[in-house]
């Protein structure tokens, strides 16, 4: 369904040898408050269309917005976190422009009083290199309806028959974050909005405000680029490629965008001031509307709301109820497990940080913890395509087979069989081991037994070990380990080797 | 038989509420003698939009049953009542004057509409006026025009003509207004009756179809000053659904009502409310009100508001401004009329075909004022200064308020003028809104009552009595005692001098 373009594309290094890129990200985050911004209709996704509507999310003739203050407070939180001033006295604003899928044809808004502003996040790129990005503003203000344009060949409004309204959508808090022209990143520039993006993204799931799914439409990215030539300071015109999704789309857009404004202005071209929609298929932008003059949203403070004035005292009672910043969470853990920026990296990729944090609070050691969530756990929500969290299993019941192979109740081999039965549904790790009679063969007799018949089928290997070649023992042990099926403590088989044929470990 | 039901309309609110909790009437017997009447003449006034008459029965068995049960009755309870078609009723359909929200049934009930419902005052039906509340005439009505019941070829006021007339006619005891630029005081002003513009957040505007959010304020219409004092303590009060209402009591407007006096008061005369727009029969009887509260023991000052001259200008900036994003709900995709609609038009196209065919002419000249107004770079010189403006008001206001406990100004420079006359020079038709505006841009409270008829035109003249914020009670004081005045002096209620219809 790409509309192809002509478009051509210097390549990347190319484009960088001649331009310095700068960046402007506005981040939506949709607020994860129960009810909507000014009314009082659920949030919860998945309703039946329209269903969670009122007269106010409607824009029902005569009825009016009130705000709801977990919005707001939320809303404090994140500029916070984002080192922004708070102000101390903000208003609501109108922007008008018409729109079937927005009730009331404005938008309730912030215009030039956000409640945040002036801030800036600290990003970590791979190379452990911290880049500061500027924020200008996070501002509160509500979500549009949804359109479902019907009967055309893309799902674009282009083509389609008719057109369908869902208002569940309207009304949902979000919070928008604008960043200042992110300036010096160079051929890094890519790199850098996915690292902001991911870092504001682990920033408001540890604030709690929202669970901040890319892929659910909880947050939403607008990547701004313009080019312009090394050793100029005026600004090239840009253009804003919206709706980027994911944390991989928000680094290929930028990137895309770097090679093709290149391209236009190599050619001498001038970059059109648009907007542009992102392609996941090939990475690639096209045009959408072209923005022929700013466009004039005449807002006007919201006359129906009162301004807000967060009182200073509950502000720094926000302040010092915030949680450890992702950012430096992840370095203290990091240094606390004894991991590489790389491990940390994959468990944060993996959604672990928070299970394997959980599972050591719960008792488990850091390496055991770490390793069956990356290993056996990792692999089969992988099989499943299902996230770490949403595996039928709890920190507490990770750790209690942790707990278990330390006591030497299991070895690795079966507390993966154990791992597997609670994700089977068969029951906590005990039950489990019960049930499935995985408990390492610890009795001497049973086990002595197994010994000493190894000892006599193998005389060959026994001699040897007599004779002081202690390595022979392996073949040894790895004969009584498949005569129990695993079940035995190895190193426990070892030592009963060793003792019957006097030999010293 | 007609002769009860004549008496029963002409009793007041407080002694209808009297005579039905006393069993002397029930409320069946009041709503039907109205309903009565609203048959009788309503075809020649037309104050009506739509009467509800099995909804209004039905309110008064309940209040009858209730009272059946010895249950205590709140003091408005059987009470009719005209109901602004600007406030939406659940199952009734609410047009605001327009024909874009023709059929529209509202899903749900105004904080006003309910309070009436909780209050057992029977809601008859709904009242024409200007769309959108935009006019001092009513002619702007989608639904034709509301005939002034002391002459039947002049207007009734606007924007809430069909409550004045209402009332003027008989039709109800008392009437719900709403008031952006005067559109309860002027109406009242012209029909001989008593209206009020409560302190802004005073009464809720949840359910009350926006014009200008930052004016708009609904309050009681009603022929005595007791009864509308009754009626604003029923609508008034904190909305947790109105983010603007005041949270605070309703001022003690009925204890002030019974207790009329101005003695002792320092009373404020406006050098701006005067000059060459100002009829002379107006400016006398208003000399004669002033006269009259000497008598009665207040002091009058002279003050000086020069920002008040400011006032018209500043509310044509505001009042569109606002409108133009308040109107743009007006799309045809949720409700009420859609144009166009045949399955090539794109969204837009119907949206804007139908407010083409929806939206009278002075809807259209406001709607594009404030656009204009708002736009970027007009912004600061339209509705920015005009937001200054409105804090010189406010300023004028407090720094008189600090000489005075109230300010006393004809409530409109004419009396009711010919239906067609100002129709087409809207320049002429805003004049008539010079007096009461300012108090809408500060937020405070007015009240307009009788003072007489013009002896030009025999028409009656309206004076206004206006008030600080949350002091609406001194409305009620001082109204009561000018009221109870010049009932003496007159022998009766102004409106009897009315011709019969």
């Amino acid at each position: 369904m790409t509309v192809t373009e002509h478009v051509s594309l210097v390549p990347y290094e190319d484009a960088l040898a001649t331009y310095d890129p700068v960046m402007g990200l506005e981040v939506h985050v949709e607020l994860g408050t129960r009810t909507k911004m000014f009314c009082g209709c659920s949030t919860e996704l998945g309703a039946d269309p329209n269903s969670q509507t009122c007269p106010t999310c409607l824009g029902m003739p005569g009825a009016l917005p009130v705000v709801n203050a977990i919005g707001v407070e939320s809303a404090v939180k994140i500029g916070l976190a984002l080192n922004c001033e708070i102000a101390e006295w903000c208003r609501f604003a109108r922007k008008n422009y018409f729109y079937p899928d927005m009730p009331k044809n404005f938008q309730t808004s912030q215009y030039d009083e956000p409640i945040a502003f002036n801030g800036y996040l600290d990003v970590q790129l791979e190379d452990g290199e911290v880049f500061r990005v500027e924020i200008e503003r996070a501002h509160m203000e509500e979500d549009t309806g949804k359109s479902l344009h019907v009967g055309g060949a893309t799902g674009r409004i282009h083509g389609a028959s008719h057109s369908l309204l869902d208002y569940n959508r309207a009304g949902i808090p979000l919070i928008e974050i604008v960043t200042k022209p992110i300036e010096g990143a160079g051929a890094r520039a890519p790199e850098v909005a996915k690292a902001y993006v991911a870092e504001l993204r682990e920033l408001i799931k540890a604030l709690d405000v929202s669970e901040a799914r890319m892929e659910q439409g909880q947050m939403r990215c607008d990547v701004n680029l313009s080019l312009r030539p090394h050793g100029r300071e005026k600004f090239g015109t840009r253009s804003e490629t919206k709706n980027v999704n994911s944390l991989r789309s928000v680094e290929r857009a930028a990137r895309y965008e770097i090679q093709r404004h290149a391209a236009v202005l190599d050619g001498g071209g001038t970059i059109i001031q648009e907007t542009r929609h992102f392609h996941e298929e090939d990475g690639s932008t096209t045009s959408g509307r072209v923005k022929e003059e700013a466009e004039d949203y005449r807002y006007f403070p919201e006359p129906d709301l009162v301004p807000i004035a967060p009182p200073r005292e509950w502000v720094e009672e926000l302040r010092g109820g915030l949680p450890e910043l992702p950012r430096l969470r992840r370095k203290r853990l990091r240094e606390e497990w004894g991991v590489s920026e790389h491990d940390m990296q994959s468990m944060l990729n993996a959604g672990a940080v928070d299970l394997i944090t959980a599972t050591i609070e719960a008792g488990a050691p850091a390496d055991q913890a770490r390793k069956w969530w990356m290993g056996e756990l990792a692999r089969s929500a992988n099989e499943t395509s299902t996230d770490l969290a949403a595996l039928p299993i709890t920190p507490a019941q990770v750790a209690r087979v942790a707990e278990l192979v330390t006591a030497g109740e299991l070895n690795d081999k079966l507390a993966r069989q154990v791992l597997e039965g609670v994700l089977a549904g068969e029951g906590d790790p005990d039950t489990v081991v019960e049930k499935r009679g995985l408990k390492v063969v610890s009795d001497e007799g049973a086990l002595g037994t197994a010994v000493d018949e190894a000892i006599a089928a193998n005389p060959a290997i026994a001699d040897k070990i007599r004779a002081g070649k202690i390595a022979a023992a392996g073949a040894l042990v790895g004969a009584v380990m498949k005569a129990t099926r695993g079940q035995a403590d190895a190193a426990r088989v070892r030592e009963l080797i060793l003792e019957r044929l006097g030999a010293e470990g | 038989m007609t002769d009860i039901k004549t008496d029963i309309i002409r009793l007041t609110a407080a002694q209808i509420a009297e005579k039905i909790a006393s069993g002397e009437l029930t409320a069946v017997e009041v709503t039907e003698a109205h309903l009565t009447r609203i048959e009788a003449v309503d075809e020649k006034v037309h104050a009506f939009l739509h009467v509800d008459r099995e909804g209004a029965l039905a309110q008064a068995r309940a209040v009858d049953e209730q009272r059946a049960r010895g249950e205590k009755l709140g003091p408005l309870a059987g009470v009719p009542l005209a109901l602004k078609d600007i406030f939406t009723t659940e199952g009734i359909p609410t047009t605001v004057g327009s024909k874009i929200l023709e059929g529209w049934i509202p899903p749900y009930d105004a904080t006003v509409t309910r309070r009436l419902k909780e209050a057992g005052v029977v809601i008859l039906g709904k009242t024409n006026m200007d769309e959108f509340a935009m006019g001092s005439s009513t002619e702007n009505s989608a639904y034709g025009h509301t005939g002034n019941p002391w002459d039947l070829t002049r207007i009734p006021g606007g924007s809430g003509g069909g409550s004045s007339a209402s009332l003027a006619a008989y039709e109800a005891p008392l009437a719900i207004g709403t008031d952006t630029g005067g559109s309860i005081r002027q109406p009242a002003s012209v029909t001989g009756t008593v209206g009020v513009k409560p302190t802004y957040g005073g009464v809720s505007r949840y359910g009350m179809v926006a014009f200008s959010s930052s004016l708009d304020q609904g309050g009681p219409c009603a022929r005595t000053v007791l009864d509308a004092a009754l009626l604003h303590e029923v609508i008034g009060g904190h909305d947790p659904l109105d983010s603007t209402s005041i949270d605070a009591p309703v001022p003690p407007v009925v204890e002030a009502a019974r207790n009329g006096t101005v003695a002792g008061m320092r009373v404020g005369v406006v050098r701006q409310f005067s000059g060459e727009h100002y009829q002379a029969g107006v400016m006398q009887r208003f000399a004669e009100s002033v006269d009259l509260l000497k008598e009665l023991g207040a002091e009058v000052v002279e003050l000086d508001c020069p920002s008040f001259d400011l006032g018209l200008s500043a509310y044509y900036l505001i009042a569109p401004s606002e409108c133009s994003s308040n109107l743009a709900r007006f799309d045809a995709m949720r409700y009420g009329m859609r144009v166009g609609d045949d399955g090539t038009r794109s969204a837009e196209d119907v949206t804007a075909l139908t407010r083409e065919a929806g939206f009278g002419d002075e809807v259209k000249r406001r709607i594009m004022l404030g656009t204009y107004a708002l736009s970027s770079g007009y912004y600061d010189a339209y509705y920015g200064s005009a937001q200054k403006v409105r804090t010189l008001i406010v300023r004028d206001f407090e720094k008189a308020f600090e000489q005075v406990d109230v300010i006393v100004s004809p409530t409109t420079p004419t009396t009711a003028f010919p239906i067609g006359e100002r129709a087409d020079d809207p320049m002429a038709m805003y004049l008539s809104d010079l007096c009461t505006i300012p108090t809408n841009l500060a937020g405070n409270a007015a009240m307009s009552l009788p003072c007489g008829l013009a002896p030009e035109d025999g028409l009656p003249v309206g004076l206004q009595i206006i008030a600080p914020a949350m002091k609406d009670d001194r409305l009620y004081r001082v109204g009561a005692a000018v009221e109870a005045a010049f009932v003496e002096r007159w022998g009766h209620p102004l409106l009897e001098e009315a011709p019969s219809l």
